[in-house]
């Protein structure tokens, strides 16, 4: 026991299963390395509060110096491992770019995402931005001035929330989508309709089904984004929000089963058990369908997943069983998302998006698996609770938005399958 | 400088110095107390950061909000009278020498 625990990438998850691993009464000494040089922050605020500049830096840290100490934890930042040994009984050691060498006995991974590049001419301009982290969050801020032109590749969460706070400070802003609909992985078409006509009612011009061939640019900088139709936008900063690729390389680098994220089970072990991992890094059991797998980009996701994890890492092992969340604020719009919506049959719209207060839920084959409410946070708390207590909200009276969503949630899981 | 005291459920206090104007939750989570997560960083989407106001500070914090009354009837386990969210209380002068409770924390 002389090593103690490593935790590698110093965030959400990584935050979460060092505080865990106290909580759950691991007393070794705990290391959380994170190649950042900044203490562990919030990232949602970087699209939305921090980026209109009501937030400062330091409000987003995720905990306070003393806390670190009086928890014992070793926050070692700005230190990137770039190389991990483990030996047969679990323990090794991890080097860092920076020369330093850090031996465990017990290791977890929280190494988070990337965000995806677009791979066409021009990419490496000056001015062409991924909105991931601290740093480029306050590189975008600074060109968010009014009149400044800025187009963001990409309508999915990222994009439009930047959109929408770029707009509101006075930029002229292009969000410029491939696929037919905006954030089309997550929500129904219906949602989509709303938030692309709520953003255009509101200055942002939404361009769908468009695709980038080109980012134009003179002595390096970017000056417009051709796309494959011929259009030229003209642009002095470009957003590319097109989503994120988890950071697998330590986790292949030790032979660890990954597709499409470091797999691993609901305790949040790897397929080398005594190696737990959490986070936008990994894909884990999908929450109601047996047998498959999920990679959340979310932190609700990220300190559930780490809560247990780190558990597991002290000995306790101990499932992630949180219906998952998540949220977005695009002007005045608060969209409010709980369960899963993937592979739904049937959704019912609730109340008039046309006053901008709705709700849609989805059901799986007479399942009620999720609920999206736009400025509706009653029905997303009732859609919420349901889904954590395996209820239903049968779909007739849902559709009537006189009736309360809570009065409604029906302690049985099934209801009529769509015809 | 509000300052603000969290007692924990087997006794334990904590007590912390604000800044005018920030919330509760954010107080708590900066400094780790035991029992406020604030996984939504504020944005009553979560009821993570769920305290009972003490008594003598009750009329002053004053009651939830709409919102707030939705998620502390369905997501809380243990609503009482003095149950608050934290994110929605923000921090004043008015507000010093505060003494919340907290409930225990999961794992
Ligand atoms: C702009 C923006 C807005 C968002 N908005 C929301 C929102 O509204 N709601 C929501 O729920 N989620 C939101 N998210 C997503 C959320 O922030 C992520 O899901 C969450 O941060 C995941 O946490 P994580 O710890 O798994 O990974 P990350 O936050 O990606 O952190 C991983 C960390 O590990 C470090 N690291 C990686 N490799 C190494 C290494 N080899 N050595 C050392 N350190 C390493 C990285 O530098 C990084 O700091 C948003 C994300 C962004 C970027």
């Amino acid at each position: 026991m002389t090593g103690g625990a490593l935790v590698v990438g110093a965030s959400q998850a990584g935050v979460q299963l060092a505080v865990s691993l106290r909580r759950a009464g691991y007393r070794g000494p705990v290391t959380l390395v994170g190649a950042e040089n900044h203490p562990p922050y919030q990232r949602p605020p970087l699209s939305k509060a921090f980026l209109t500049g009501k937030a400062d830096a330091t409000t987003l840290h995720l905990r306070t110096p003393e806390f670190y100490r009086e928890h014992g934890i070793d926050l070692v930042t700005g230190e990137r491992v770039t190389h991990l040994e483990v030996d047969a009984d679990g323990a090794g050691r991890a080097r860092t770019a920076g020369g330093r060498t850090l031996p465990f006995d017990r290791l977890a991974l929280a190494t988070g995402a990337r965000p995806r590049r677009l791979e066409v001419p021009g990419a490496h301009l000056d001015g062409v931005l991924h909105l991931r982290d601290l740093d480029s969050a306050t590189r975008l801020r600074q060109r968010l001035t009014a009149g400044a032109t800025l187009v963001v590749v990409g309508g999915g969460f990222i994009g439009l929330e930047t959109a929408a706070v770029a707009s509101a400070l006075g930029a002229k802003v292009t969000v410029v989508e491939a696929a037919g609909r905006a954030m089309s992985r997550v929500v129904a078409p219906a949602v989509s309709a709303f938030f692309q006509e709520a953003h255009a009612r509101r200055g942002v011009e939404v361009r769908l089904g468009a695709a980038v061939a080109e980012f134009l640019g003179g002595q390096g900088r970017i000056t417009g984004v051709a796309l494959a139709d011929g259009t030229v936008l003209p642009a002095e900063t470009v957003v590319v929000g097109i989503g994120v690729v988890p950071r697998t390389d330590l986790a292949t680098d030790l032979d660890l089963a990954c597709d499409g994220g470091v797999l691993v089970d609901a305790c949040g072990r790897t397929s080398r058990p005594s190696i737990v991992a959490a986070g936008d890094c990994v894909a884990a059991p999908h929450p109601t369908r047996p047998g498959q797998r999920i990679r959340l980009e979310s932190v609700p996701a990220a300190i559930a997943q780490a809560r247990a994890a780190g558990a597991t890492l002290a000995g306790q092992p101990q499932p992630n069983q949180e219906v998952p969340w998540f949220w977005s604020d695009q002007f005045d719009l608060k969209l409010q998302m709980a369960g899963l919506t993937d592979g739904y049959d049937r959704h019912v719209l609730r109340g008039d998006p046309g006053d901008e207060r709705f709700s849609v839920l989805y059901y799986r084959s007479g399942s009620f698996v999720a609920i999206h409410s736009v400025n509706a946070p009653a029905d997303y708390v009732a859609g919420r609770a349901a889904l954590a207590r395996g209820a239903s909200i049968p779909p007739e009276p849902a559709a009537d938005p006189t009736r309360s969503l809570r009065s409604l949630i029906t302690p049985t899981a099934a209801v009529p399958a769509a015809q | 400088m509000p300052r603000v005291t969290f007692l924990g459920p087997s006794g334990v206090a904590r007590a912390v110095e604000a800044r005018t104007g920030d919330s509760l939750m954010a107080v708590a989570v900066r400094n780790g107390i035991p029992g406020i997560v604030g996984e939504c960083g504020g944005n009553a989407s979560c009821a993570t950061c769920h305290v009972y106001v003490d008594d003598a500070f009750q009329s002053r914090v004053g009651p939830p909000n709409d919102v707030e009354e939705d998620l502390l009837d369905l997501g809380v386990s243990d609503r009482r009278e003095s149950s608050r969210l934290a994110c929605q209380i923000a921090l004043t002068e008015e507000l010093d020498g505060l003494v919340v409770h907290t409930a225990d924390e999961r794992l």
